[in-house]
Order: C-alpha cells, then structure tokens, then sequence
C-alpha cells in the first residue's frame, strides 16, 4: 500500500464523492456521516505517510509515476520536506470542517459533502504532485468547488464574493499556465524534479517568476491583490472559510517554495526587494484595515493578509531560519485561523449576524467558548507558548539576517496585531451582557466542544514542541537553500563566461 | 492510375452520395411518414462510411492528387461523421416533438456531410470549392428549414447572401493565386512558390490572392472581423440545425482552412501567419466581450464559438505540426462538448415549447440535479477550467503557440478567456444560485438524453486517460508535415 499511498490519499474522497452520489442518495444524515467518515480516513492515512516519512533526506519520497497525457508529461506523485505537512494540514482540518457545517448546512446537504471532498482532492492533489501540469489541474480544478460552496451555500452578497474570488484566481493561473507551457518546450519535460535542475536563461527566468508570482500572490494574498479575501472569507459558509484561510491561502506559499525560488533563482533575488515591499505593506497596512473592521470574519481575514505577509517576508529572506519559519507559520496559521473562524461560526449559528457590535458580554454566558477562543486570539497575536508565536519570532529572525530594515518594519506589524485581536476579543466577549438577545444564548455544545478541543491542544502543542514540524522540514528547507546558491554560482560563472567571450 | 483505383479511394463519399440519393427517391415516394425509417437508415449510412474511413491506412490520391485521404482526411471525416450522426439523432426526436418532420431533413444533412468529407480530403481549389458549395448550399436550406417560423427564413437568408459573398472572394483569391502560381493544385503551388530566386514578400499579386483566400475561409469558420452571420444564424436556426453549424460544418471549414494553407503556401507562412495572429485575438475578445450581454442561450453559443474559434486559430497561427496537433485536439474536445450543449438546449422545453432564455434554467440544480451536473460540467469545460476536457485543448493549442514565440498573442487570448469565463460562470450561477422555476419536460427522448450523459460524462473523464486522442491527433498532424 505504501508504493500507492499518495494516490490513494488524493484520490480517496472521490470514493466519498460516488458513495454520496450513490449510496446516500436524498439522505442527509448518510451524507453527512459518509463525508465524515472519509474525512477521518484521510487524517489517518495522512498520518501514516508522517510516520513513515524519513526527516533526514531531502529527496521526494513515497514517488509515484505512471505514463498520462503524452512525453514529458507524466502522472507523477511524491512528497518531501516542504510538502509533507500541508497534506497533514490538509486532511486534519477537513473533519472540523465536516463538523463544523453538521447542523448549519441544512439544505443540500449531499452537495455540500460532494463539493468539499472533491476540494480535498483538488488540494492534497495540489501538494502531492511532482508534475507541473498536473499541478496546474488540481491547483485550479479547487476553484470550481469553491465558487459552489461560496455561491450556493454564502451569506447575502454571496454571488459577488464568489464572481470575485473565482475570477481573480484565474487570472493569475492563466498566466501561470503559459509560464508552465514555455518551460515543458524549454526543458522538454514537465517533471518538477528535472525543472528543478534545470538552468532557464536569466532573462526568461524573470518573465517566469513574474508570471508564477501572478499566481501565487493572488492565491497567498499580498497586497494589493487581496481584496477578493475579505469578501469571499465573509461570504462563505464557515467551513468554506476555514479551507480557505486554513488551506488555500498557502497553496501560493507553498508555489513559491516548490517553483519560484528554487526554480527561478537569480529572478527570485533579483525581485526579493518588491516581495520584502509588498511584504510591510500589508503586514502594517492590513493591521490597521484589521482594526477599523465591524465585521468579525473580515477583521479575521485581513488578520490573514497581514499574517501571509509574515510567511512571503519569511520565505524570500532565504535563509533556513525565515524559510523554515515561513513554513512554520503557514501551518499554524493553518490552524489558528481555522480555528478562528470555527469560533466565529460558534456565535453565528446562535445571532445570525457577525457585527461586532451586536455582541459584548459573551463570558458571562459562554464561559468555555471565551477561553478557547481566548486562545487562538492570542495564538493570532504570536503569544510564547502558542504556535502563532514560533512561526513569527523565525520570520523575524530570518528577516534581521537579511535585512535589518524589514525586520524593523515587521515588528511594528506584530503590535498592530495584538492591537486589533484584543481589541476585537475585548468587545465581542468582555464587558457587560446588555444586548437581550443575547441574555439566552448557550455555551459549547458537545460537537463544538469535539471541534474546538483538539485545536487547543495542536495550538499549544505546536508553541510548546514545535520539533516535530522541523525535523520533517529542515533538510529539504537547507536543500533548497544549498541548490539555491549552486544555482546562482552557475549563472555567475556563466555570465563571466561570455563576458571573457567578449 | 486508372478510374477503378480512384474510385476506390473515394469509397465513403459515393456510399454517401448514393444512399442519399437512394433515400431520397424513398422519401418523395412514401412521403414525411418516411422521416422517421429515413433518418435510420442515413445514421446507419453515415455509421457504416465512418468504418470504411477508419479501416484505411496510409495516404492515398485520387484523381492526380486533387483528392487525397490521408490521416488528417480520415481524422477530420471521422469527427465529421459522428457529429453528422449525432445531430441527426437529435433532429429526429427535436422536430417529432414539433410535430414537424419532413424526410428532406435526413437527406439534406447527408448531402452536407458529403460536401464536407469532399473539402477535407481536397487537395486542389477546384476540388475544394466544389465541396464548399454542396456543402453550404444543403446547409442555407437547413437553417430555413422552419420555413414558417419568421427566424428561421431569416436565418437562412442571411446565411445565404453573406455565404455566397464569401464563396464570391474565395474564388476571387483563387483565380489571383492560380493567374500567379499557374496551377490550382496544393503540391504543384508548394513547388512553384517554393522556387530559388522567388521574390515571394513582393510578389504582391500572389500575397493579394492569399489576403482574398484567407478571408473567404475566415468567414466560413466564422472568425472575427467576418463573423457577423454567425449569432443570427445560430439563434433562428432550429436547435439540431445549430448544431450540425456548430459541430460537423464548424469541423469541417476548420480542416479546409488549415489545408487550403499549410499544403500550398509553406514559403509564404510568414505572411499568412500575420493575418490569422490578428484574426484569431480580435476573435477571442469579441467572443468574450459580446457574450456577456446575451441572453438567449443559442446566441450566447454563439460568441462563445467566436471566441473558440481564435483559440483554435492560434494553433494554425504557429503554424507547426505540434500547432496542428493542438487544433486537432481542440475541434474534437469543440465538437463532442458542443453536442452536449445543443442536446442540453434541446431538452430545455417547458410543456411542449422549445424554451432559449437562460434565465429558464433557474435554479435547475434543484428541480434537474443530474441535468444541472450535466449542463455544469460542459460549460466548465467550454470555459476552459481543469480538470474538465476542455483545458487539455488549450494546453496544447497555447503551448504550441510559446513554442513558436507567439508570447503576445498567447498572453491576449489566455486573458481574455478569463473575461469569457464570467458569462460561463452566468450560467453555472443561474442553475446553482438561483431561486428554482419549474423544471423542464421530461419525455425528450432517448436519444438526447445519451448525447448529454454521454457527452458530459467525456468531459468530466477525459482526464482520465488523455494520451489515446492526443497521439491520434499527433499522427494526423503529421500527414500534413512529411
């Protein structure tokens, strides 16, 4: 099983998408439980493939090839370092997901199912895949079951928020398709393994970098492409934008691990001083946006803006402290995030409303809930001892290396941070309970209680321990870094090459 | 080379040409009661010349090389054949729910998909334009064919007037070409231009005839600035009709126009790829923008085909075999999902009415999931999203377009294809979104009810297993790069 365990992780809840078809037709709850149950099964598999991953090579693992669309283009499948986590992000959260939406989606439910396993696909796809084509189908293919969940299943002005988001998505990945054609007629091959030895020309290299950065910055988001986030992330379901903020937002960052830097590297220096701008500009920018927000999901989602920030400054500072860092704060914001936005969905259910002025007073009556949700907004903020705080402190520290400046303007960031999360914790749950409507309202049930626990524990745990995470990234992460270099020593040489030609 | 010989090589097309006429004796003297065992009987004719046309190999000539089959001939007849059967499979259940069956139907159609097996195997103008002509004439008749609907008769007059204009300077391009190269034959003009010490860029006569050429075929394909009849003669034909226009004459015109090009004038390429680089962006901006407004849904159709009709374009634009592998690739991917689609307007009737709005599809994926699944994963594809079929014909069209240093066009066409992809996603939304209308009938008939399954199903599966067609059509292109 071990020689076909990718394929089966990916392609997995597509059995769950023909059993609901199928099986559960018209039954609710079937679907519901199939959809769980799937979702589990993948969590389980996912954490088979950690066990079984070897943290000391850098070389892809548990690889996979098959013969698909024509020469050089090939079903090829496999992880390291740098991806092996997302896939564990990936199918840990979709349970919570399928948790989260047991009782608030009541109609359509057998879609909705449908429509989220077939994202899981899509998204595992996106990690799993070691060929740039296939890559591009499963990278784009998660848009069509987004704009559904957005669409069918949103809040009020859920047509535009899903117009936006979907239209904004592909045309940075357009783009990004032309880049990946002109490299396969370079290279002759759309292996991501061979490209990653490959020398393109550097002037080519920087169309191509600009063209993946289309992509990927629309996708991270860096300002200032990121205006279809906050209405999407409003707009969508509560699961919709736990897999939004908690998996999409770092399929850009893992495309410019896996693709832009390694594979472009004199284009990424030359243009890491417009990513370290973009960087400031909306870790600073999107915090003091954060702080003027009335609606709780849209302060959340430019809290996301301002935290992709953190990860791009992070990952372009090229050293193993930001890259490792980088990747460290996708993961817990991963988590954070997701967890934040299940809070939110918490009081939703309840109000039917995410103004925050409708709320205030909320310990008084939901003593539980205040305490988680206590917790991820100081896990938000980068408090020691939660996982929000790892992520951040490396960035920075990677940043101070490269470049002192940045690292100066980034720190500010992090004061906005706490500034806009307390300040939004202080209003929603501190204070007196005077609203009536909300004198009745109810505390965890045990579902959210089941939903919400677990992120406690991986919130802290990840704060307290973060070993785990590093010894599975590391070596691929001080791969990259030493390939990177070797590549640009190549081009030097080159380039002193034809000038003594000269 | 004796007669025998020849007419063996043209084998399909006379058992075509043969039992159309044979049927058409039956018809006139049993009558429109015939309709039915008429229409049988001409998919059974087109069924049994599609396996002659595959069981041939190799490349063979006819005629001293006005008429050659060779792969590119017998992939082309192919996607021909089965779209000309398909359609007609839809015309017999479309127009017996009208109540309006004629027998004339059946034989017209199969009178056009002779002409159009004849013009993918011509490899001479003359034989070229004789092909054109019988095909275009069958086709002006079916588009008016609703001869009391004030549409249709519209429809097919407009067709009419503006084809008989085309076909005016297709001709007049070919008598310039033929007063300069001194012969109508692909081969013998390849040579002739081909010549040491031709001075072709100022051989202004030559390059004028190419200008007259490309423009006649150009409107035959639909492409814009010569695209003007295309959604009135769309929207007013009857929907099995639009998608005969749509799928097999769309096939068709595709494989003359890269022919009537690639074969006789390889050492002028540089000139003609000028003019099609043009007429394929301001094809896939107009389709994208002008769609948007639309909506009846056979109109939206339509501009859609505008716009794919630049993308298949830029595929020739590069003017490679991987160029033409592409445009294989695409016209296969165009006809089966445009089948689907038209067998989809088809089943769009509201008791007994033909309905073509798309706001009549509102809320369709709650009264029809399985249709709105349907309809959904075709336009997904038409729009171009992986993991749908569509994106595989794009992959190889734009990548044929980089690899010949086509970068500026590619990057106009691919941008633009997001600015289509919004009246795309118009139609998922109103099937998705929005609140329901009552659901459309239910007795359309087996036959449409295949051809949307079917062809829903290729597209959402093609991924799957993509190699086969992509080699087929590599092996096609080749035939005409030896």
């Amino acid at each position: 099983m071990m020689n076909h365990i990718l394929s089966i992780i990916t392609f997995l809840p597509l059995v769950g998408v023909a059993a609901i078809l199928t099986i559960a037709r018209g039954s609710d709850s079937n679907a519901r439980w199939i959809a769980l149950f799937v979702t589990i099964a993948e969590l389980v598999l996912s954490l088979v493939l950690w066990f079984n991953f070897d943290g000391s090579t850098a070389a892809f693992q548990f690889v996979e090839s098959a013969d698909w669309l024509g020469p050089g283009i090939g079903y090829r499948m496999g992880v390291d370092g740098i991806s092996m986590l997302f896939v564990v992000l990936t199918a840990g959260l979709m349970p919570f997901c399928i948790l989260a939406s047991w009782e608030s989606i009541d109609e359509r439910v057998g879609e909705y199912m449908v429509a989220f396993l077939a994202l899981e696909t899509m998204m595992i796809g996106v990690f799993t895949s070691l060929d740039l084509i296939l890559f591009y189908i499963f990278f784009e293919a998660g848009l069509i079951p987004m704009y559904l969940i957005i669409g069918v299943w949103g809040g009020k002005r859920r047509i535009y928020a899903s117009y936006k988001f979907f239209l904004y998505t592909l045309l940075g990945s357009v783009l990004m398709l032309l880049a990946i054609l002109y490299m396969y007629f370079q290279a002759g091959t759309t292996d991501i393994v061979t490209l990653l030895h490959f020398h393109f020309d550097p002037w080519a290299q920087r169309f191509l970098w600009l063209a993946f950065f289309a992509s990927f910055a629309v996708k991270m988001p860096m300002w200032p492409v990121h205006t279809w986030l906050p209405d999407a992330h409003v707009e969508a379901p509560t699961a919709g934008s736990v897999i939004l903020a908690g998996i999409l937002l770092k399929m850009g960052g893992y495309g410019f691990l896996r693709f832009s830097i390694p594979m472009f590297a004199s284009a990424s220096e030359v243009f890491t001083p417009l990513v370290f701008v973009l960087s400031i500009v909306a870790i600073i920018y999107t915090s003091l946006v954060a702080l003027a927000q009335e609606d709780i999901k849209k302060l959340i989602a430019y809290s996301s803006v301002a935290h992709m920030g953190f990860v791009t400054m992070g990952l372009f500072t090229l050293t193993q402290q930001g890259l490792d860092g980088g990747i460290f704060q996708m993961l817990s914001h991963g988590v954070v995030s997701g967890a934040l936005f299940l809070c939110v969905g918490v009081i939703y259910d309840r109000m039917h409303t995410r103004e925050i002025t409708a709320y205030g007073g909320l310990v008084n009556r939901m003593p539980m809930y205040a305490a988680c949700f206590m917790i991820f907004t100081l896990a938000n903020v980068g408090l020691p001892g939660t996982g929000g705080f790892v992520g951040e402190f490396m960035t920075m520290l990677g940043a101070f290396l490269a470049n002192t400046w940045v690292a100066i303007f980034a720190a500010t960031g992090v004061i906005l941070s706490a500034a806009y999360a307390l300040y939004l914790y202080r209003r929603v749950v501190f204070g007196d309970l005077v609203k009536p409507a909300l004198q009745t309202i109810q505390d965890l049930s045990k579902r959210e209680v089941a939903i919400l626990a677990p992120l406690v524990v991986i919130t802290i745990a990840m704060g307290v321990y973060p070993k785990p995470v590093f010894d599975v990234t590391s070596a691929s992460v001080a791969n990259l870094i030493t390939e990177h270099k070797a590549a640009l020593a190549v081009e030097g040489a080159r380039k002193l090459a034809q000038e003594s030609v000269k | 080379m004796n007669l025998q010989a020849d007419l063996l090589v043209l084998l399909p097309e006379l058992m075509v040409a043969i039992g159309a006429m044979v049927l058409l004796v039956g018809g006139v003297m049993i009558g429109d009661t015939a309709s039915r065992v008429v229409s049988w009987l001409a998919i059974v004719l087109l069924a049994g010349a599609a396996w002659i046309v595959f069981a041939n190999t190799g490349t063979n000539t006819a005629f001293h090389g006005a008429f050659v089959v060779d792969g590119f001939a017998r992939f082309t007849k192919l996607l021909i054949l089965a779209g000309s059967a398909f359609c007609l499979l839809m015309a017999n259940e479309f127009f017996a729910l009208e109540e309006r069956q004629r027998f004339e139907l059946p034989i017209l159609m199969l009178l056009a998909t002779l002409g159009m097996m004849l013009m993918v195997s011509a490899s001479s103008f003359i034989a070229l334009y004789m092909g054109l002509e019988l095909q275009s004439l069958a086709l002006y008749v079916l588009a008016a064919f609703q001869r009391d609907n004030l549409r249709s008769t519209e429809a097919g007059l407009k067709y009419f007037v503006l084809g008989a204009l085309s076909s005016g300077m297709l001709l007049y391009g070919i008598s310039l070409i033929y007063g300069f190269t001194g012969t109508t034959e692909f081969h013998a003009i390849a040579v002739a231009t081909a010549q040491p010490g031709a001075d072709l860029a100022h051989n202004y006569g030559l390059i004028f005839g190419l200008v007259f050429l490309i423009a006649g075929l150009a409107f035959k394909v639909g492409a814009v600035p010569f695209h003007m009849w295309t959604p009135d003669v769309y929207e007013g034909s009857p929907t099995p009709v639009t998608a005969f226009f749509v799928t097999a004459a769309k096939v068709a015109a595709f494989a003359l126009f890269i022919r009537a090009v690639i074969a006789p004038f390889p050492a002028v390429a540089h000139q003609w790829q000028q003019i099609i680089v043009i007429v394929s962006m301001l094809s896939v901006i107009l389709g994208a923008v002008a769609a948007i407004g639309q909506t009846n849904i056979k109109r939206l159709l339509a501009y859609s085909s505008i716009g794919h009709v630049g993308y298949a374009l830029l595929g020739l634009a590069a003017g490679t075999q991987a160029g033409i592998q592409g445009m294989l690739v695409y016209l296969a991917y165009y006809l089966v999902t445009n089948l689907g689609m038209f067998a989809c307007i088809a089943a769009m009737r509201r008791d007994g009415e033909s309905v073509e709005d798309i706001r009549d599809l509102a809320g369709l994926a709650r009264t029809q999931p399985y249709f709105a699944l349907a309809l959904g994963a075709l336009t997904f594809s038409l729009a171009g999203l992986p993991p749908l079929a569509g994106i595989f014909a794009k992959i190889y069209v734009f990548g044929a377009a980089m690899q010949a240093h086509l970068y500026i066009p590619a990057i106009i066409n691919i941008v633009a294809s997001v600015i289509g992809a919004f009246y795309y996603l118009r139609i998922i939304q109103i099937m998705y979104f929005d609140e329901p209308k009552r659901g459309f009938d239910h007795n359309i008939g087996g036959g449409t009810h295949a051809l949307m399954w079917g062809t829903s199903a290729i597209s959402i599966f093609f991924v799957v297993l993509p190699a086969p067609l992509i080699a087929i059509a590599g092996q096609a292109a080749h035939a005409l790069f030896p």
